[in-house]
């Protein structure tokens, strides 16, 4: 009986009832609802479907494939760790948005058209943008305002780009899309906001690291993938996203290395592995698509996993900024055991789950031929090495002393961690339990000596450049600083827009308002009342001409002048003039 | 039974008067009742008129059997174009029966009975004007409705409504006068009083002076009538003077009718090509209609209370209407034609809204708006919805009407015309967002907006109850239904000048109709 349930459903509904439940009961729900989702949703048949008619329009609320699967299941395990690891949260809100979140981004995977997409998709920018303001700090509410306008930005370009999409195709089947038609460009931007591409991946670096320990797990986890998984549904091998994907995964590796708040080096790292995502998509041979899938589902362990670990020191110690922190392995040896497993997949460490999909898109690119692709992924896997597996556990649990000491994270984050450590170890030593889940047929086999050999090489010559750099005081120091991104565009920009939207239609309206308002009103009121002033200024000069006295002149004007404002004119005056009208027609009309 | 509907709907109203003038001296509170259900059984048969009419053609009724055209047989006839007005002037009626019982206590407080005795009548005489085949009847209708008009305004609370209505009193009669005359002449030179008959006599012999003297008298008696500019001073003051609800009634009313007898007059009676067929009359007609329509807009602007203003813009309207017939086209025939259900819903639903607003006062000074949409919210958006229809803006039935007429105005090549079509537009944006303006952020220069009105206005004395809100929510969906069914009505007004001999001017060109239902709910 319940595998009749919808997949999002229980997360949904049970959301909302998270709303209502009292303190630890609900943060026992909150974990025991993605578990009953993932029992749901193991019982789900591939292939099945939802149709639901809806004001004419035919709509999938569900459509079961492998990939959708495979996004759901992720999705699910995300959210059962995230929600163990946010035991200690008593929120309400943060608790219950977030189980919603997780539901609306199992429901946009397993949406079969771009309307339920669409419903889904925004669902997924208000429940997520409450993940950054459960802070409640001045910093979290303008990151989560910026966050939240431009995923609704993202929704509406998506929204007019389905309408769009529906007038051309008379179609909301969600199926490849393409590029060639102007809705799925205007749809492909709306995907690309929630992708963070370049130029407008602000929202990300901006907005997870404002958000609490947990809440920065959950936006890992959920909002990025859902683009992703559109992206691949959606533009399969287009090719721009080669390009875009490319230059995704090398820009961010510049700013990752000089900057100084842990959590948002992890953003940017985030914004380079989906740069891998977006070469495999942009490729479109089923390995590199099932690459970026794989990887997709990768990152959201590994990425997931050092966000905790990073989460919990800031939980423990409230600083997350690598110039504050530096040998806390003393303190908290289990986190920096984890950080190091996150560390290892993420730069693809063999035996560990980086190491089996990362190279499946690099694999594709060079069976394709695609030299400098495959040049630019090279690079930006040295670099993820560099800033994200090197860096993040250096600084944050090596290095100097900061002489902080401080209590092991709470046992639950600690499972959690363990959860997602171990999921990272086991794909990377049994790759072909992902390997069968993957949507498109392919064969690969990451474990061959060639593979492993250059891995190993390739990380240890980035190991060497580290330590060189580091022994010759070379290496950008951790520095308090706000490092200009193209976010200075936004923010200036949009204040300009603001500056300049105000002067134009402000001034517009200020003028309209005494152009029309006052002038032309007072004019044509002037002009409405000349009539009557010209009779009396008229009958003054023939009561002068009958040598009527000055003063009875004037009154007699101006009681002559209000007759005619007031239309209190004798009637037969008008009797007189319908008599001449039907004098001047009978002379007038003559066949 | 249905065959007798073209009589029963003027039988309605009248014995409905009847029962008002037995029931109505004993007990005073049934009279509104009374009006209501017959204003709702008129609405019904109208509709069925209507939609009979739109299906099959014209329908001619002879009253009493009385079918030979020589005899005295009064003949009822119907065609698309008085169905359309027919169901107007049932909606408009039931509309304000429907607004009465609100306004009971106050207005017209010492004489309900004598006032829906008198409000029956008039409806009676409208219907009667709308249906009738027959010339002479037709005068004797005018003098109905005129009669019961004269006195249901001069009932009015202000001093001045009686010498206001006198004035109108005197220009009616002499209008209905030249009618008579006019009927007269014709009657001298046919013979005949039905109309088709007259139609066919004229037709066999075109040039007769006799004819010409007719057309004219008839002509000029009914742009007195209808109050069109040199000749309709005597409009303004009567209805704002008033009482508010008997003007509400008239106002839409009267002046639309009069215009649809003289399209009639012009297209059935005299037939298109005798009053087109030579002369320069109808060019000087149209530009006497531009002087109206920009003469009206003025006075609206000099205008410093609403139901001046509004009366004004009457007298615009009307420029509009005439305009249109005697643009010597079908597109402006059409446009004059709808215009009369257009503006009779507009003007009903301003007039309501004034009604409510200004209570029993004659006087609304625009300065007491401030603030307004805050007050009477409802009221407002129902007023915004007239004003809307009045400026032209798409859906409402305003923004059609100015379609269909500028269209005629530039299949003729009458730029005047269309020039002046369009000065009057933005005229009566400027007034009614004028009003807007106040109504939102005050009426102190200076003042604009931000910080909210500084002035604590006296409390109105009225509040909207359940019946006006129903009436004047009634008026400003029809302002809606009228615009989207336009292409419907469109058609059926088209196909009745057709079957009159309008000819076609250029191919036709379907409307702008965003929505071809048909809207059967008149």
């Amino acid at each position: 009986m319940i595998a009749e349930l919808h997949p999002a459903a229980i997360l949904v509904v049970g959301g909302v009832l998270a709303f209502f439940l009292p303190g630890r009961l609900r943060q026992v729900w909150c974990v025991g609802l993605p578990v009953l989702g993932l029992v749901n949703m193991l019982g789900v048949q591939h292939g099945a479907t939802a149709p639901v008619e809806f004001m004419g329009h035919h709509l999938e609320w569900l459509r079961v494939d492998k990939l959708s699967w495979l996004f759901g299941l992720l999705f699910h395990i995300a959210a059962v760790i995230a929600a163990i690891y946010s035991l200690h949260v008593k929120d309400r809100v943060q608790l219950g948005t977030a189980m919603l979140y997780a539901g609306s981004a199992v429901g946009a995977v397993f949406a079969g058209d771009l309307l339920t997409l669409f419903v889904f998709w925004e669902l997924l920018a208000v429940t997520s943008v409450f993940q950054v303001w459960g802070r409640r700090n001045p910093a979290a509410l303008g990151a989560g305002l910026r966050y939240l306008l431009v995923h609704v930005a993202s929704g509406l370009l998506v929204l007019i780009g389905l309408a769009m999409h529906y007038r051309a195709t008379g179609s909301l089947a969600f199926g490849h899309l393409g590029l060639e038609s102007e809705g799925g460009l205007l749809i492909f931007m709306g995907f690309g906001i929630k992708c963070a591409f370049p130029l407008v991946h602000t929202w990300l670096v901006d907005a997870y690291p404002a958000a609490t320990p947990s809440g920065a797990l959950y936006l890992c986890s959920f909002t990025t993938k859902v683009a992703v998984y559109a992206m691949a549904r959606g533009f399969a091998g287009e090719g721009v996203l080669i390009g875009i994907g490319a230059l995704m995964a090398m820009f961010p590796i510049f700013y990752a290395v000089i900057e100084n708040d842990l959590r948002r080096v992890l953003g940017y790292s985030m914004i380079n592995q989906i740069g891998f995502m977006m070469v495999g998509i942009g490729i479109g041979t089923p390995l590199a698509l099932n690459g970026a899938v794989a990887h997709a589902f990768n990152d959201v362990l590994f990425k997931g996993l050092l966000f905790m670990s990073m989460g919990a020191v800031l939980y423990r110690t409230g600083k997350i900024n690598g110039s504050d922190l530096g040998g806390l392995y003393k303190s908290m040896p289990w986190t920096a055991g984890f950080c190091m497993v996150g560390a290892a997949s993420i730069s693809a460490f063999p035996l560990f789950s980086g190491f089996v999909s990362k190279s499946m898109v690099m694999s594709a690119a060079a069976d394709g031929g695609m030299v400098w692709v495959w040049l630019a992924l090279l690079f930006a896997a040295a670099g993820v090495f560099h800033h994200a597996g090197i860096k993040i556990p250096f600084f944050a649990f090596f290095a100097h002393d900061s002489g902080i000491r401080t209590k092991e994270a709470p046992w639950h984050m600690l499972l959690a961690m363990g959860l997602g450590a171990a999921l990272c170890i086991g794909i990377g030593c049994f790759p072909q339990v992902l390997y069968g889940l993957l949507p498109w047929e392919a064969d690969y086999h990451p474990y061959t000596i060639t593979h492993v050999l250059s891995q190993t090489q390739l990380l240890f010559f980035s190991a060497l450049a580290f330590v060189s750099l580091m022994l010759l005081k070379i290496y950008p120091p951790e520095l308090r600083s706000v490092n200009l991104d193209a976010d200075w565009f936004w923010r200036k920009g949009g204040a300009g827009v603001l500056r300049a939207v105000d002067v134009c239609f402000n001034g517009l309206n200020r003028w309209a308002h005494a152009g029309m308002m006052r002038t032309v009103a007072w004019v044509s009121g002037w002009g409405g009342d000349a009539p009557a002033r010209l009779v009396g200024r008229a009958a003054g000069g023939w009561y002068r001409l009958q040598g009527v006295a000055p003063a009875a002149r004037e009154e007699r004007a101006a009681r002559l002048a209000q007759r005619c404002r007031d239309g209190g004119f004798r009637v037969g005056l008008m009797a007189g003039a319908a008599v001449l009208m039907v004098a001047a027609g009978i002379l007038w009309f003559r066949r | 039974m249905t065959e007798h509907f073209p009589v029963f709907i003027v039988l309605i109203p009248f014995f409905g008067a009847l029962l008002c003038g037995l029931l109505g001296m004993r007990w005073p509170r049934v009279c509104p009742g009374i009006a209501l259900a017959g204003m709702g059984l008129a609405v019904v048969v109208a509709a069925a008129i209507l939609q009979r009419v739109a299906e099959v053609g014209e329908w001619s009724y002879f009253v009493g059997k009385w079918e030979q055209p020589r005899g005295i047989g009064i003949e009822l006839r119907v065609d698309g174009i008085n169905a359309l007005v027919l169901s107007a002037v049932a909606v408009v009626g039931w509309l304000v029966a429907v607004f009465s019982p609100g306004r009971l206590g106050r207005d017209e407080e010492s004489k309900p009975t004598q006032f829906y005795i008198l409000f029956l009548l008039l409806m009676t005489g409208l219907f009667g004007i709308t249906v009738t085949g027959d010339a002479f009847n037709l005068y004797v209708m005018i003098e109905i409705s005129a009669l019961t008009g004269y006195a249901l305004l001069a009932m009015g609370p202000h001093s001045r409504a009686r010498l206001a209505t006198f004035n109108y009193l005197i220009m009616g009669t002499i209008g209905a006068s030249f009618y008579l005359l006019g009927v007269g002449y014709l009657y001298l030179h046919t013979g005949m009083l039905n109309m088709a008959g007259i139609h066919t006599v004229l037709a066999a012999n075109p040039a007769s002076s006799v004819a010409l003297v007719a057309f004219t008298l008839i002509m000029v008696g009914l742009w007195l009538k209808m109050a069109l500019f040199p000749l309709g001073g005597w409009l303004p003051n009567v209805y704002t003077y008033g009482p508010p609800l008997a003007a509400a009634a008239a106002a839409p009313l009267v002046t639309k009718v009069t215009v649809y007898v003289m399209v009639r007059m012009m297209v059935t009676v005299f037939g298109w090509k005798w009053v087109f067929g030579g002369g320069g009359w109808n060019e000087a007609v149209v530009w006497l209609a531009v002087v109206a329509i920009l003469a009206g807009a003025l006075m609206a602007l000099a205008a410093k209370d609403l139901k001046r203003m509004l009366c004004c813009l009457i007298l615009s309207e009307v420029g509009y209407m005439v305009g249109g017939a005697w643009l010597a086209n079908r597109w402006g025939m059409t446009g004059a034609i709808y215009h009369i259900l257009g503006d009779a819903f507009m003007t009903l639903t301003l007039f309501l809204a004034a009604g409510v607003l200004a209570g029993r006062a004659a006087i609304f000074k625009l300065e007491r708006f401030e603030g307004m949409f805050r007050r009477q919210p409802w009221v407002m958006a129902a007023f915004a919805v007239g004003a809307l229809g009045m400026i032209g803006l798409p859906p409402t039935c305003g923004f059609f009407s100015k379609w269909f007429l500028i269209r005629g105005g530039l299949e003729a090549g009458h730029y005047g015309y269309v020039g002046a079509l369009i000065v009057s537009s933005l005229i009566n944006a400027v007034l009614f967002f004028r009003i807007f303006e106040i109504a939102v952020f005050g009426s102190k220069p200076g003042k604009h907006g931000y910080d909210g009105p500084q002035v604590v206005v006296e409390p109105d004395g009225v509040k909207a109850k359940g019946g006006d809100l129903l009436a004047l929510y009634g008026a400003a969906a029809m302002v809606v239904v009228v615009g989207l069914g336009s292409g419907w009505i469109s058609g059926v007004i088209q196909r009745a000048l057709e079957v009159n001999g309008v000819p076609l001017a250029a191919p036709a060109v379907l409307a702008p109709a965003v929505d071809e239902t048909p809207t059967n709910d008149h």
